[in-house]
């Protein structure tokens, strides 16, 4: 009778579909290419799934993980502050100014350099660093060579004032410490300079 | 879960095609993902010939920790080869029959279907296959099973599959990237995927950094640290967080890049005064030999694929230009000569094309030169552009500019169409890297 086989077509249709839903192995296979480093993880998991469809709910895939994940690995490192720098002379002025492009020792930057080397000569032990410093405008790399000939410049004019050679280190920070943050002028010329550090 | 064929799928409804491409756009667009994304990819431009893709959600994807068909969408866009069609609503997966008609009236040329399926061991299930729609050919696909942390990496890895498969080229969506943040009083190296997602540092400072390169097995960083108050140059390997000093002589130490067999660093030195460039052990230790004598700044040394020159910047002739000379060091010849500031030199995988960096009236702007031809197009229009790379098939170029006030890392297809801006860790963002293909 028409009434019953349509219970009959419900109860086939209500029984495939439980039994699609019930199962999490799928019905069609996909076909496994194996070419990434998921390869070992997608090998277990396929015979994991085979080893299920007659036993089961699979519950054997420890360890199939994607291998080029443990590659992919980035421990982290973490620096913490250093001490400050060794005591100035306080007294004394440590920047020394330049112009933009310019490793020029200006009038104002020589005064500077001969009080600190008229320090360093009668204070033999004591050592210093000369940092090179430029604006913001430019590379990185090329800037960091910039600084640091403002750095030789001002380590080259304290040696030519008696001061030992290796008492005097010239290094730059390029772009990376600037004195002042703002993108005008007046901030670029507080950034064109080298500081005098001692160590 | 019940499987559903396609002819069941819901009626899409009267959806606006999100995907807006408008002729030389220079404003960012949001990429088409709906409200399911969870990063942000903002890709602009108008590429010449895309292929057009459909890529539905994933049957199972809104309740897995990772949007996997987002970030195949943004990644497969990126690169500029593919434009996603509108595909809301559509349910399929791996097993459903292709309904051609369906995709080809929505502009597919191709189609992807899939699945998520949670395992009872907190793994998850990814399977995927590719559909030729105009030839009705089924490509082939291929199943994952992964955990959650590894989910983002096997989309990337899907993306590829797709991106290989339509175009014959090496894809790069599984590889890395590094790049610097600055804020407050503290930087950090991160290292990420290819779209900038999944960010991990490797290495926090309360000093500057500078100048990170991968090394070509992408085992290992060299960067320029700032910690113990002048610049020196560290290798550090990402795996086990060692650090291994490779330059810390005399004045300053920078500009680190790698010589192709990995054995080797180049570098600017301040040793002798003046910088200038040296070769010296990868592995430290070892005396370092000169390679430039020049009484000129000589830095940002970078080695051709093949490994016979070296590129690099010298203002030997008044003004920053670039440079190369023999590997072995010798007598250099001239590279740019246009306009008064060319820094930055980057080589294409295949040693033909240079990426490098110009002022131009004040900008500082991300130009190619077709190295045989010396040929120079100009990339894109924003000033602050720096630090150029190429992925590792050559197809793009990674770098960093500001953007309507903001950082930005950018990835540009070679003709300067197709940009994309990269989401990426929050604070002063610079100086990226685009890492090797990893075995």
């Amino acid at each position: 009778m028409r009434g019953n086989s349509y219970k009959y077509i419900g109860l086939i249709a209500l029984s495939l579909a439980l039994a699609a839903c019930g199962s999490s192995v799928k019905l069609n296979d996909v076909p496994v290419e194996d070419r990434s480093a998921a390869s070992s993880a997608a090998a277990d998991a396929a015979a994991a799934r085979a080893a299920a469809q007659g036993s089961g709910p699979s519950s054997s895939n420890a360890g199939a993980s994607a291998g080029g994940a443990q590659s992919r690995a980035v421990v982290p490192v973490e620096l913490t502050p250093r001490n400050a720098p060794a005591a100035a002379p306080t007294q004394l002025a440590r920047v020394i100014y330049f112009d933009f492009d310019s490793f020029v020792i200006r009038p104002e930057g020589e005064a500077v350099i001969e009080s600190h080397a008229r320090f360093l000569s009668t204070n033999k032990s004591r050592t210093i660093a000369v940092e090179g410093h430029t604006d913001e405008r430019g590379g990185r790399e090329y800037n960091l060579a910039l600084g640091q000939k403002r750095a030789e410049a001002v380590r080259r004019r304290l040696v030519l004032l008696g001061v030992g050679e290796g008492q005097v280190e010239a290094v730059s920070f390029g772009k990376e410490k600037p004195a002042a943050s703002g993108a005008d002028e007046a901030s670029f010329e507080k950034n064109r300079r080298a500081e005098i550090t001692y160590r | 879960m019940q499987k559903n064929n396609l002819n069941e799928l819901m009626n899409s409804g009267p959806q606006r095609r999100r995907w807006l491409l408008s002729a030389g756009a220079c404003g960012l667009l949001t990429a088409a993902a709906p409200a399911l994304a969870q990063f942000r990819v903002e890709v602009s431009g108008l590429g010449a010939a895309q292929l057009p893709i459909a890529l539905p959600l994933l049957r199972g994807e809104a309740s897995a920790p990772h949007k996997i068909s987002a970030i195949v969408r943004a990644d497969l866009e990126r690169s500029g080869v593919f434009r996603s069609v509108d595909a809301a609503g559509v349910n399929v997966d791996e097993t459903s029959a292709l309904n051609a008609s369906l995709w080809r009236q929505k502009g597919a040329d191709f189609a992807v279907a899939g699945s998520v399926l949670a395992l009872a061991n907190g793994t998850y299930d990814v399977r995927f296959r590719l559909w030729d729609v105009v030839r009705g050919a089924d490509l082939g696909g291929q199943s994952f099973a992964v955990p959650p942390s590894e989910m983002r990496l096997v989309a990337h890895r899907i993306a590829d599959f797709i991106y290989e498969k339509l175009t014959g080229d090496k894809s790069v969506f599984a590889t890395r990237i590094a790049y610097v943040t600055r804020s407050a009083q503290r930087y950090n190296l991160w290292v990420a995927d290819s779209d900038g997602e999944n960010a991990q540092s490797a290495f926090a400072s309360p000093e500057p950094f500078i100048s990170p390169s991968w090394s070509p097995t992408g085992a290992q960083l060299a960067y320029v640290s700032f910690e113990s108050r002048k610049p020196v140059i560290y290798s550090h390997e990402l795996a086990s967080g060692r650090r291994r000093l490779l330059a810390n002589f005399r004045g300053s130490n920078s500009a680190p890049a790698w010589t192709p067999d990995g054995r080797q660093i180049v570098a600017t030195l301040s040793r002798d005064g003046g910088s200038q460039i040296y070769v010296m052990d990868a592995s430290g230790g070892g005396e370092p030999r000169r390679l430039t004598q020049s009484s000129s700044i000589d830095t940002e040394p970078t080695c051709s694929p093949d490994g016979r020159w070296i590129y690099f910047v010298s203002d030997r002739g008044g003004s920053p230009q670039i440079y190369r000379m023999p590997s072995s060091g010798g007598s250099a010849e001239r590279v740019t000569f246009g306009g008064n500031y060319n820094i930055s030199p980057a080589l294409s995988p295949d040693g033909k094309t240079m990426a490098f960096i110009s002022r131009v009236g004040g900008a500082y702007k991300l130009h190619l030169m077709d190295l045989a031809s010396s040929a120079i197009t100009a990339l894109t229009d924003t000033a602050s552009d720096e630090s150029p790379s190429f992925s590792p098939n050559g197809r793009l170029v990674l770098y960093a500019t500001v953007q309507q006030g903001r950082e930005a890392l950018m990835t540009t297809t070679l003709d300067g169409r197709i940009k994309a801006r990269l989401s990426g860790q929050s604070g002063d963002i610079r100086e990226p890297d685009w890492g090797p293909f990893v075995r």
